[in-house]
């Protein structure tokens, strides 16, 4: 942040209000720095930007051309407008979509509470699904001793395979195939437990924003997840810092320190 | 990074393969783990799309120790080698038959003789994807040989892949025999329109050589260059600019203005051909890159000295061998003849053409998923800004053209631009190509000045066959006109006040004897097929598009399932990352608004 300071402001307008935003920073720092709520999923603070999930879409310019605010940097004398009624539309159509495409069955998934996709539902004012349920069915990957892979409930948002390239450094995980085929995969398909590469970290487990990464032998209800620690190890590798950080909240991923990350 | 490979390792065959296109760099390994792989390794990351296909085109999949020995040679995550290999139709990461016929069964073929084929191929060969003595078959999207329909795609493990088209897929035995061994020779490209008068991008089709750089000389080759010479970096783009050229493949962005913007930045920087035509119902790139491959070198320097950029990629579509091995040909003998490398044509600037083959993604067609290709990722689009002039190829500036408007080029620098942009109207400037199929009298490529007419059109190519029910115009991305629709002069600026495009100039007629309701159902699978699943509302709304039409359709035109389609139209329209998803409802929408289904 502190470089980004030493760069030139420029004014900009934010749902009718002029305020002063650094030169080059995305749509989506400015707004959560002046308190503008804008929702997301597939973005998270330490990772690279995914643009995939489309819940961040802002109206920007005269002709309100819907731009990600995730991956749209700020110019001079932009217009910018975080809420209309066509925004709420198509925001909650998203997470519809989403819903319909997964087994998104929050009263028996581990995360029920500690889900993102749950509150985005809340937020979006999602209640009820106009699309035919996809159901699909996919086996559960419980291969790994520590961890489990619910593939009925990952909405494909990256977040695992992005920290797991980028923070941990190992790789581990993928897409597989592409459109409604499109798959989570650990290595060439592997089961989890036999993803040599894997160092059970645990850090995609903490990022993932629904119940699909989970602790094995979570209850419902029971998983929590940290995805603050994508943005905690970010900022302690880039300034050297690596200042004490409570526990994650299950007790399990990665701790604070200087051991953290991984190799 | 800390990779770690498994033990599986590749067959000797397999191994050559891969050494043929990737040239090893010294990897120190340590039993199971590479420890230093390099910046060496990591930077020909681009080379793994061409090591996949080469593998596939060698032993008709890729196996867990190739993908391995790729991954190695390379320094790539396994995991991310596999999520590029799956994304692709034509690489096959399980074993499957080697010898496969991909039967077009798409709106240009489908109701055109492909579903006759398709059931008598089934017949024979068994269900789709088994394997009869080593043959099998899959359903495939468009394979642009639409003039000359029905078609069929030969991938054929260890012999070189082919096309055959017409009487020779009606034809079943003729198929599975060309599916067996026998050499597929290509038949000679030709328009219907050879010899006429004033035809500019296809003056040359069908007199031309396109196997031969001499005939491209005696043809009138190199003058366009050296006028480029003459008039300079800057007098080219401003040639450009006078024209008022813009992009047919789709957008219609005026050329000059991402030239002149590529110009401006300094080394690296890159040209972009895409030459990855898969638009359902297009074509002409096909015959302009299997009847005249030296012009468009030609018109690639004159663009690359243009805008200063060293290198050339031509992305050019996996489904046209023909159109693959004359353009390596003309690119090899243009090397020999000093017109491409260090001092091109002896005029002390350096460029030089890279070949590239698509897999089977209609998305790669997108020029940031294009991109995306070459790198060796996933063809998944990019958001835009940063647009390609700015950040594109390799992160750096890059100009993307189709290549009917890179032909353009040599025409401009030849009369100047002034003589171009007093053709066709005032905001369509110079010729452009349609693409001529379904039923209509005489199929085929057809160049024409920018404002003649739909009817006009549809006369000149023989006239519709039957009675005219509907017309798609633009391709899977347009829209479905009727006679209403005849007086559209066919320039950007008339189609776009009837809420038209003429998107890669595919005019497709349809008559009254075909069912519309199969032709809109397969568009909607077609998109469903081919979205790369990167971004939700175009991921599931184009599976969600097709389930509601195919309900509509034969539940009696519910409104229920009307307003859901409307819903999710709205949906991948304004929400979607690229044109694929903010088009994918075009022709479904204009279908039923016309009650045409």
């Amino acid at each position: 942040m502190s470089r980004a300071q030493a760069r030139a402001t420029v004014p900009v307008t934010i749902d009718g209000r002029q305020v002063k935003a650094v030169d080059g920073e995305r749509i989506l720092d400015l707004a959560r720095r002046e308190g503008v709520p804008i929702p997301t999923l597939c973005d998270l603070e330490g990772l690279s930007v995914h643009g995939g999930c489309r819940l961040c879409l802002v109206e920007v310019g005269e002709g309100a051309r819907l731009h990600p605010a995730c991956g749209t940097e700020i110019s001079e004398d932009q217009q910018i407008r975080t809420d209309s009624p066509t925004l709420r539309d198509h925001r909650r159509r998203i997470v519809e979509l989403l819903f319909a495409e997964g087994n998104h069955v929050c009263s028996v998934c581990v995360s029920n509470g500690s889900c993102e996709l749950q509150t985005l539902a809340t937020e979006t004012g999602v209640d009820h699904i106009h699309y035919e349920l996809e159901h699909p069915r996919h086996d559960v990957d419980a291969s790994h001793p520590l961890f489990s892979l619910d593939r009925e409930r990952c909405v494909l948002c990256t977040r695992c395979v992005r920290v797991c390239d980028e923070i941990e450094g190992a790789a581990v995980w993928d897409i597989t195939q592409r459109g409604g085929e499109s798959r989570l995969v650990a290595e060439m398909d592997v089961p989890w437990g036999e993803a040599t590469s894997c160092t059970s970290c645990g850090k995609c487990v903490q990022v993932c924003p629904t119940g699909a990464l989970s602790r094995r032998g979570s209850a419902t209800g029971e998983m929590r997840h940290d995805p603050q620690i994508a943005a905690f190890l970010a900022r302690a590798r880039e300034h050297g810092e690596w200042i004490d950080r409570p526990p994650a909240p299950n007790g399990d991923g990665p701790r604070s320190g200087p051991k953290a990350g991984g190799s | 990074m800390d990779l770690r490979f498994t033990d599986a390792e590749p067959t000797a065959q397999e191994r050559d393969l891969i050494e043929a296109t990737v040239p090893r760099v010294e990897v120190v390994e340590h039993p199971g783990r590479v420890v230093r792989g390099g910046h060496d390794a990591r930077s020909q990351r681009h080379l793994l799309l061409p090591a996949l296909a080469a593998v596939q085109a060698g032993i008709g999949h890729v196996s867990e120790g190739a993908l391995m020995e790729i991954c190695r040679r390379l320094t790539v995550p396994p995991a991310e080698a596999y999520g590029v290999a799956s994304f692709y139709a034509l690489i096959s990461t399980e074993p499957r038959p080697p010898r496969i016929a991909h039967l077009c069964d798409d709106v240009g073929c489908g109701p055109f003789g492909a579903d006759e084929v398709i059931a008598e191929v089934q017949r024979r060969l068994g269900p789709a994807g088994a394997s009869t003595d080593g043959s099998g078959w899959a359903r495939s999207p468009c394979l642009g040989q639409c003039d000359r329909a029905p078609a069929a795609y030969l991938q054929r493990a260890g012999q070189e892949d082919a096309v055959v088209a017409g009487a020779d897929v009606s034809d079943v035995d003729h198929l599975v025999a060309a599916l067996d061994d026998h050499p597929v020779t290509a038949p000679a490209v030709t328009v219907p329109q050879q010899g006429e008068p004033g035809l500019r991008l296809l003056a040359r089709i069908g007199s031309v050589d396109p196997t031969s750089l001499v005939d491209h000389r005696v043809h009138g080759g190199g003058e366009a260059l050296r006028r480029a010479l003459e008039l300079g970096p800057d007098g080219v783009r401003a040639e450009v600019a006078t024209a008022n050229l813009r992009g047919r493949g789709g957008a219609a962005f005026p050329t000059a203005v991402k030239w002149d913007a590529v110009a401006a930045h300094d080394d690296p920087k890159y040209l972009i051909c895409n030459a990855d035509e898969s638009e359902p119902g297009t074509f002409k790139d096909r015959v302009l890159l299997e009847g005249d491959p030296y012009r468009l070198l030609e018109a690639m320097t004159i663009a690359a000295y243009a805008t200063g950029c060293r290198i050339g990629y031509l992305y050019v579509r996996g489904e046209y061998p023909v159109a693959t091995r004359r353009l390596a040909d003309a690119i090899a003998t243009s090397r020999q003849a000093g017109l491409l490398g260090d001092d091109v044509a002896g005029a002390g600037f350096a460029f030089d053409v890279e070949l590239r083959r698509g897999q089977g993604a209609y998305i790669c067609g997108e020029e940031t998923a294009l991109m995306e290709s070459i790198e060796g990722h996933r063809g998944e689009p990019r958001n835009k800004p940063p647009f390609p002039t700015d950040t594109g190829l390799f992160g750096r500036p890059t100009v993307v053209n189709n290549v009917e408007t890179l032909l353009n080029v040599t025409d401009i620098v030849l009369e100047g631009g002034q003589a171009f942009a007093e053709l066709g109207t005032r905001d369509s400037t110079g010729t452009r190509l349609f693409c001529l199929s379904g039923a209509i009298a005489v199929p085929g490529v057809y160049e024409v000045t920018y404002g003649e007419t739909l009817g006009a059109l549809l006369e000149r190519a023989g006239g519709v066959t039957g009675e005219l029910a509907a017309v798609l115009l633009g391709g899977a991305a347009g829209s479905f006109v009727t006679a209403e629709h005849l007086d559209v002069p066919l320039t950007f600026e008339a189609t776009r006040e009837r809420g038209l495009a003429l998107g890669s100039g595919v005019v497709m007629p349809f008559d009254a004897g075909t069912d519309l309701g199969r032709v809109v159902a397969r568009i909607a699978a077609f998109f469903r097929d081919e979205t790369c699943g990167q971004c939700v509302p175009c991921r599931v709304g184009v599976v969600r598009q097709e389930e509601a039409l195919v309900r509509y359709l034969s539940n009696g035109r519910e409104t229920v399932e009307l307003e859901l389609l409307g819903d999710i139209d709205r949906a991948m329209t304004d929400a979607s990352i690229c044109g694929l998803g903010q088009t994918a409802a075009s022709a479904v929408r204009s279908a039923i608004a016309q009650r045409l289904v």
